[in-house]
Protein backbone atom coordinates (compact mmCIF):
# COMPACT_ATOMS: atom_id res chain seq x y z
CA UNK A 1 0.00 0.00 0.00
CA UNK A 2 2.77 2.38 0.95
CA UNK A 3 4.51 1.58 -2.30
CA UNK A 4 1.33 2.32 -4.20
CA UNK A 5 0.93 5.67 -2.48
CA UNK A 6 4.57 6.46 -3.15
CA UNK A 7 4.11 5.61 -6.82
CA UNK A 8 0.99 7.73 -6.98
CA UNK A 9 2.79 10.64 -5.34
CA UNK A 10 5.64 10.29 -7.79
CA UNK A 11 3.20 10.51 -10.68
CA UNK A 12 1.59 13.67 -9.35
CA UNK A 13 4.93 15.26 -8.57
CA UNK A 14 6.09 14.60 -12.12
CA UNK A 15 3.17 16.48 -13.62
CA UNK A 16 4.12 19.67 -11.82
CA UNK A 17 7.56 19.54 -13.41
CA UNK A 18 6.16 19.90 -16.92
CA UNK A 19 6.14 23.66 -17.41
CA UNK A 20 4.55 25.69 -20.20
CA UNK A 21 7.40 28.16 -20.17
CA UNK A 22 10.28 26.49 -22.02
CA UNK A 23 12.54 29.52 -22.09
CA UNK A 24 15.98 29.38 -20.53
CA UNK A 25 15.97 30.33 -16.86
CA UNK A 26 17.73 33.46 -15.64
CA UNK A 27 21.22 32.80 -14.34
CA UNK A 28 20.44 34.76 -11.21
CA UNK A 29 17.92 32.73 -9.14
CA UNK A 30 16.61 36.00 -7.64
CA UNK A 31 15.66 37.29 -11.08
CA UNK A 32 14.13 33.94 -11.96
CA UNK A 33 12.01 34.04 -8.79
CA UNK A 34 10.84 37.58 -9.62
CA UNK A 35 10.06 36.52 -13.18
CA UNK A 36 8.05 33.51 -12.05
CA UNK A 37 6.09 35.56 -9.53
CA UNK A 38 5.36 38.25 -12.11
CA UNK A 39 4.14 35.88 -14.81
CA UNK A 40 1.90 34.07 -12.35
CA UNK A 41 0.18 37.38 -11.57
CA UNK A 42 -0.48 38.50 -15.14
CA UNK A 43 -3.72 37.51 -16.77
CA UNK A 44 -3.58 35.96 -20.20
CA UNK A 45 -5.90 38.32 -22.11
CA UNK A 46 -6.70 35.78 -24.78
CA UNK A 47 -7.49 32.93 -22.41
CA UNK A 48 -8.94 34.90 -19.52
CA UNK A 49 -8.84 33.18 -16.13
CA UNK A 50 -5.44 31.73 -16.84
CA UNK A 51 -2.20 33.43 -15.97
CA UNK A 52 0.43 33.82 -18.67
CA UNK A 53 2.48 31.31 -16.70
CA UNK A 54 -0.17 28.63 -17.23
CA UNK A 55 -1.12 29.37 -20.79
CA UNK A 56 0.56 28.30 -23.99
CA UNK A 57 -1.24 30.55 -26.47
CA UNK A 58 1.20 32.73 -28.37
CA UNK A 59 0.02 35.94 -26.73
CA UNK A 60 1.03 34.52 -23.34
CA UNK A 61 4.47 33.54 -24.64
CA UNK A 62 4.86 36.99 -26.23
CA UNK A 63 4.02 38.64 -22.92
CA UNK A 64 6.44 36.35 -21.07
CA UNK A 65 9.11 37.35 -23.56
CA UNK A 66 8.39 41.05 -22.97
CA UNK A 67 8.48 40.64 -19.18
CA UNK A 68 11.75 38.74 -19.46
CA UNK A 69 13.18 41.56 -21.57
CA UNK A 70 12.03 44.21 -19.05
CA UNK A 71 13.59 42.29 -16.15
CA UNK A 72 16.83 41.94 -18.12
CA UNK A 73 16.77 45.69 -18.69
CA UNK A 74 16.66 46.10 -14.92
CA UNK A 75 13.07 47.31 -14.63
CA UNK A 76 11.32 47.04 -11.26
CA UNK A 77 8.15 45.03 -10.67
CA UNK A 78 6.16 48.27 -10.57
CA UNK A 79 7.56 49.30 -13.96
CA UNK A 80 6.64 45.92 -15.43
CA UNK A 81 3.11 46.31 -14.05
CA UNK A 82 2.99 49.80 -15.59
CA UNK A 83 4.04 48.41 -18.95
CA UNK A 84 1.11 45.99 -18.89
CA UNK A 85 -1.49 48.38 -17.51
CA UNK A 86 -0.80 51.13 -20.07
CA UNK A 87 -1.36 48.57 -22.83
CA UNK A 88 -4.05 46.26 -21.53
CA UNK A 89 -5.59 48.11 -18.60
CA UNK A 90 -5.85 47.16 -14.95
CA UNK A 91 -7.58 43.91 -15.94
CA UNK A 92 -4.23 42.42 -16.99
CA UNK A 93 -3.11 42.21 -13.37
CA UNK A 94 -4.56 39.56 -11.10
CA UNK A 95 -3.69 41.81 -8.21
CA UNK A 96 -4.90 45.24 -9.36
CA UNK A 97 -3.11 48.23 -7.93
CA UNK A 98 -4.96 50.52 -5.56
CA UNK A 99 -6.22 53.51 -7.52
CA UNK A 100 -9.41 55.53 -7.93
CA UNK A 101 -10.73 53.00 -10.41
CA UNK A 102 -9.94 49.89 -8.37
CA UNK A 103 -10.55 51.31 -4.88
CA UNK A 104 -14.02 49.81 -4.81
CA UNK A 105 -12.60 46.34 -5.50
CA UNK A 106 -10.24 46.69 -2.59
CA UNK A 107 -12.63 48.09 0.01
CA UNK A 108 -15.78 46.17 -0.95
CA UNK A 109 -14.83 42.96 0.95
CA UNK A 110 -14.11 44.90 4.17
CA UNK A 111 -17.30 46.85 3.74
CA UNK A 112 -19.28 43.61 3.25
CA UNK A 113 -17.73 41.96 6.33
CA UNK A 114 -18.54 45.00 8.48
CA UNK A 115 -22.04 45.24 7.03
CA UNK A 116 -22.64 41.49 7.50
CA UNK A 117 -21.30 41.57 11.05
CA UNK A 118 -23.55 44.49 11.90
CA UNK A 119 -26.59 42.70 10.44
CA UNK A 120 -25.75 39.54 12.37
CA UNK A 121 -25.36 41.56 15.57
CA UNK A 122 -28.75 43.21 15.00
CA UNK A 123 -30.46 39.84 14.42
CA UNK A 124 -28.85 38.21 17.46
CA UNK A 125 -29.69 41.18 19.68
CA UNK A 126 -33.25 41.10 18.44
CA UNK A 127 -33.61 37.36 19.10
CA UNK A 128 -32.23 37.79 22.62
CA UNK A 129 -35.08 40.13 23.49
CA UNK A 130 -37.73 37.62 22.31
CA UNK A 131 -39.54 35.62 25.03
CA UNK A 132 -38.21 32.04 25.21
CA UNK A 133 -40.77 29.64 23.84
CA UNK A 134 -40.63 26.66 26.26
CA UNK A 135 -42.61 24.33 24.00
CA UNK A 136 -40.52 24.62 20.82
CA UNK A 137 -37.37 24.55 22.93
CA UNK A 138 -38.17 21.21 24.54
CA UNK A 139 -39.33 19.81 21.20
CA UNK A 140 -36.06 20.81 19.65
CA UNK A 141 -34.18 19.06 22.45
CA UNK A 142 -35.99 15.75 22.11
CA UNK A 143 -35.52 15.50 18.39
CA UNK B 1 -43.82 45.01 5.91
CA UNK B 2 -40.87 47.19 6.69
CA UNK B 3 -38.63 44.21 7.36
CA UNK B 4 -38.97 43.05 3.75
CA UNK B 5 -38.01 46.42 2.36
CA UNK B 6 -34.24 46.07 2.72
CA UNK B 7 -33.98 42.55 1.19
CA UNK B 8 -36.29 43.68 -1.62
CA UNK B 9 -34.08 46.69 -2.32
CA UNK B 10 -31.02 44.41 -2.31
CA UNK B 11 -32.64 42.00 -4.78
CA UNK B 12 -33.68 44.85 -7.09
CA UNK B 13 -30.13 46.22 -6.96
CA UNK B 14 -28.74 42.77 -7.79
CA UNK B 15 -31.16 42.35 -10.72
CA UNK B 16 -30.09 45.77 -11.93
CA UNK B 17 -26.44 44.70 -11.96
CA UNK B 18 -27.30 41.43 -13.71
CA UNK B 19 -29.27 43.24 -16.42
CA UNK B 20 -26.36 45.63 -17.00
CA UNK B 21 -24.02 42.63 -17.16
CA UNK B 22 -26.20 40.88 -19.73
CA UNK B 23 -26.71 43.96 -21.90
CA UNK B 24 -23.01 44.74 -22.01
CA UNK B 25 -22.50 42.17 -24.73
CA UNK B 26 -19.26 40.24 -25.01
CA UNK B 27 -17.98 39.76 -21.46
CA UNK B 28 -14.49 39.08 -22.76
CA UNK B 29 -14.29 42.46 -24.48
CA UNK B 30 -11.94 44.77 -22.63
CA UNK B 31 -12.04 48.54 -22.84
CA UNK B 32 -8.88 49.81 -24.49
CA UNK B 33 -6.80 52.06 -22.23
CA UNK B 34 -5.76 54.02 -25.35
CA UNK B 35 -9.15 55.61 -26.05
CA UNK B 36 -8.67 59.37 -25.86
CA UNK B 37 -4.90 58.96 -25.71
CA UNK B 38 -2.17 59.15 -28.36
CA UNK B 39 -1.83 56.00 -30.45
CA UNK B 40 1.32 54.03 -29.57
CA UNK B 41 4.20 55.04 -31.81
CA UNK B 42 5.37 52.36 -34.22
CA UNK B 43 7.43 51.86 -37.30
CA UNK B 44 7.61 48.54 -39.10
CA UNK B 45 8.58 47.24 -42.52
CA UNK B 46 5.64 46.90 -44.85
CA UNK B 47 4.29 43.53 -45.81
CA UNK B 48 4.75 44.23 -49.51
CA UNK B 49 8.32 45.53 -49.31
CA UNK B 50 10.60 44.88 -46.30
CA UNK B 51 12.81 47.83 -47.26
CA UNK B 52 9.95 50.34 -46.90
CA UNK B 53 8.55 51.20 -43.48
CA UNK B 54 5.10 52.28 -42.40
CA UNK B 55 4.27 53.78 -39.03
CA UNK B 56 2.89 56.64 -36.95
CA UNK B 57 4.16 59.25 -39.43
CA UNK B 58 1.80 57.86 -42.07
CA UNK B 59 -1.24 58.18 -39.81
CA UNK B 60 -0.73 61.87 -39.07
CA UNK B 61 -3.11 64.52 -40.37
CA UNK B 62 -6.16 62.43 -41.23
CA UNK B 63 -8.72 60.03 -39.84
CA UNK B 64 -7.53 56.51 -40.41
CA UNK B 65 -8.27 52.94 -39.44
CA UNK B 66 -5.61 50.65 -38.06
CA UNK B 67 -6.73 47.09 -38.62
CA UNK B 68 -4.93 44.23 -36.88
CA UNK B 69 -5.19 41.09 -38.98
CA UNK B 70 -3.65 37.69 -39.57
CA UNK B 71 -4.18 34.81 -41.95
CA UNK B 72 -4.88 32.41 -39.06
CA UNK B 73 -7.76 34.58 -37.89
CA UNK B 74 -11.22 33.52 -39.02
CA UNK B 75 -12.81 36.83 -38.09
CA UNK B 76 -10.38 38.61 -40.40
CA UNK B 77 -11.70 36.64 -43.36
CA UNK B 78 -15.24 37.55 -42.31
CA UNK B 79 -14.53 41.29 -42.29
CA UNK B 80 -12.33 41.36 -45.37
CA UNK B 81 -15.18 42.04 -47.76
CA UNK B 82 -16.34 45.02 -45.75
CA UNK B 83 -12.80 46.42 -45.55
CA UNK B 84 -12.56 46.18 -49.35
CA UNK B 85 -15.83 48.08 -49.65
CA UNK B 86 -14.62 50.82 -47.26
CA UNK B 87 -11.42 51.11 -49.25
CA UNK B 88 -13.25 51.20 -52.59
CA UNK B 89 -15.54 53.98 -51.31
CA UNK B 90 -12.44 55.92 -50.22
CA UNK B 91 -14.12 56.55 -46.86
CA UNK B 92 -10.99 56.48 -44.72
CA UNK B 93 -7.54 55.07 -45.40
CA UNK B 94 -7.02 51.67 -43.78
CA UNK B 95 -3.62 50.71 -42.46
CA UNK B 96 -3.04 47.06 -41.60
CA UNK B 97 -0.92 45.50 -38.93
CA UNK B 98 -0.24 41.95 -40.02
CA UNK B 99 0.15 40.43 -36.60
CA UNK B 100 2.04 37.26 -35.71
CA UNK B 101 1.91 35.97 -39.23
CA UNK B 102 4.33 34.83 -41.91
CA UNK B 103 5.07 36.90 -44.99
CA UNK B 104 4.35 34.24 -47.65
CA UNK B 105 0.96 33.40 -46.14
CA UNK B 106 0.00 37.04 -45.65
CA UNK B 107 1.03 37.94 -49.21
CA UNK B 108 -0.96 35.02 -50.59
CA UNK B 109 -4.01 36.17 -48.58
CA UNK B 110 -3.76 39.68 -50.06
CA UNK B 111 -3.31 38.29 -53.53
CA UNK B 112 -6.30 35.97 -53.29
CA UNK B 113 -8.75 38.13 -51.34
CA UNK B 114 -7.77 41.63 -52.41
CA UNK B 115 -5.91 44.43 -50.67
CA UNK B 116 -7.98 47.03 -48.76
CA UNK B 117 -4.88 48.52 -47.11
CA UNK B 118 -2.95 51.63 -48.00
CA UNK B 119 -0.11 49.67 -46.44
CA UNK B 120 0.21 46.75 -44.07
CA UNK B 121 2.88 46.75 -41.40
CA UNK B 122 4.47 43.36 -40.86
CA UNK B 123 4.63 42.49 -37.17
CA UNK B 124 5.83 38.91 -37.19
CA UNK B 125 7.12 38.96 -33.62
CA UNK B 126 3.95 40.51 -32.20
CA UNK B 127 5.92 43.28 -30.53
CA UNK B 128 3.89 46.19 -31.94
CA UNK B 129 0.69 44.24 -31.29
CA UNK B 130 1.55 44.23 -27.61
CA UNK B 131 2.31 47.97 -27.71
CA UNK B 132 -1.20 48.50 -29.07
CA UNK B 133 -2.74 46.25 -26.43
CA UNK B 134 -3.91 43.74 -29.03
CA UNK B 135 -5.10 40.43 -27.62
CA UNK B 136 -7.18 38.94 -30.39
CA UNK B 137 -7.39 39.71 -34.07
CA UNK B 138 -9.29 41.23 -35.72
CA UNK B 139 -9.12 44.52 -33.86
CA UNK B 140 -9.73 47.87 -35.50
CA UNK B 141 -8.63 51.24 -34.13
CA UNK B 142 -9.91 54.62 -35.26
CA UNK B 143 -7.15 57.21 -35.08
CA UNK B 144 -7.83 60.95 -35.43
CA UNK B 145 -5.75 63.53 -37.34
CA UNK B 146 -3.95 64.47 -34.11
CA UNK B 147 -2.93 60.86 -33.53
CA UNK B 148 -5.48 60.29 -30.75
CA UNK B 149 -7.21 56.90 -30.60
CA UNK B 150 -10.95 57.60 -30.86
CA UNK B 151 -12.32 54.08 -30.85
CA UNK B 152 -11.42 50.41 -30.79
CA UNK B 153 -13.60 47.70 -32.28
CA UNK B 154 -13.10 44.08 -31.33
CA UNK B 155 -14.00 41.34 -33.76
CA UNK B 156 -15.02 41.55 -37.40
CA UNK B 157 -15.93 44.98 -38.69
CA UNK B 158 -19.20 45.25 -40.60
CA UNK B 159 -21.58 47.87 -41.95
CA UNK B 160 -23.54 48.02 -38.71
CA UNK B 161 -20.49 48.49 -36.48
CA UNK B 162 -19.21 51.10 -38.91
CA UNK B 163 -22.49 53.08 -38.87
CA UNK B 164 -23.14 52.76 -35.15
CA UNK B 165 -19.64 53.13 -33.72
CA UNK B 166 -17.21 54.69 -36.16
CA UNK B 167 -19.31 57.26 -38.04
CA UNK B 168 -20.64 58.96 -34.85
CA UNK B 169 -17.13 59.01 -33.34
CA UNK B 170 -15.68 60.70 -36.44
CA UNK B 171 -18.55 63.22 -36.56
CA UNK B 172 -18.25 63.95 -32.83
CA UNK B 173 -14.53 64.63 -33.28
CA UNK B 174 -15.35 67.15 -36.02
CA UNK B 175 -14.59 65.06 -39.08
CA UNK B 176 -16.92 65.04 -42.08
CA UNK B 177 -18.05 61.90 -43.79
Amino acid sequence: MIRFIAALLAVFMCSSVVAIDNDVAFEDPKLQARYEKLISEVRCLKCQNQSIKDSNVFLASDLRREIRRLIEEGKTDAEVADFLVTRYGEFALYRPRVSGKTLFLWIAPFFLVVFGGFTLYRIVRHRMTLPIDEETDSKGATQ
Amino acid sequence: MNRYLLPLAAVILLIGFLVIGLKKGDPRALPSPFIGKPAPAFELPTLADPTVTVGSKDLAGKYSLVNVWATWCAGCRAEHGFLLKLAADKTVPIYGINWRDTRPEALRWIEQLGDPYVASAFDGSGRVGIDWGVYGAPETFLVGPDGIVLHKHLGPLDQRAWQEEFVPKIRAAGGNL
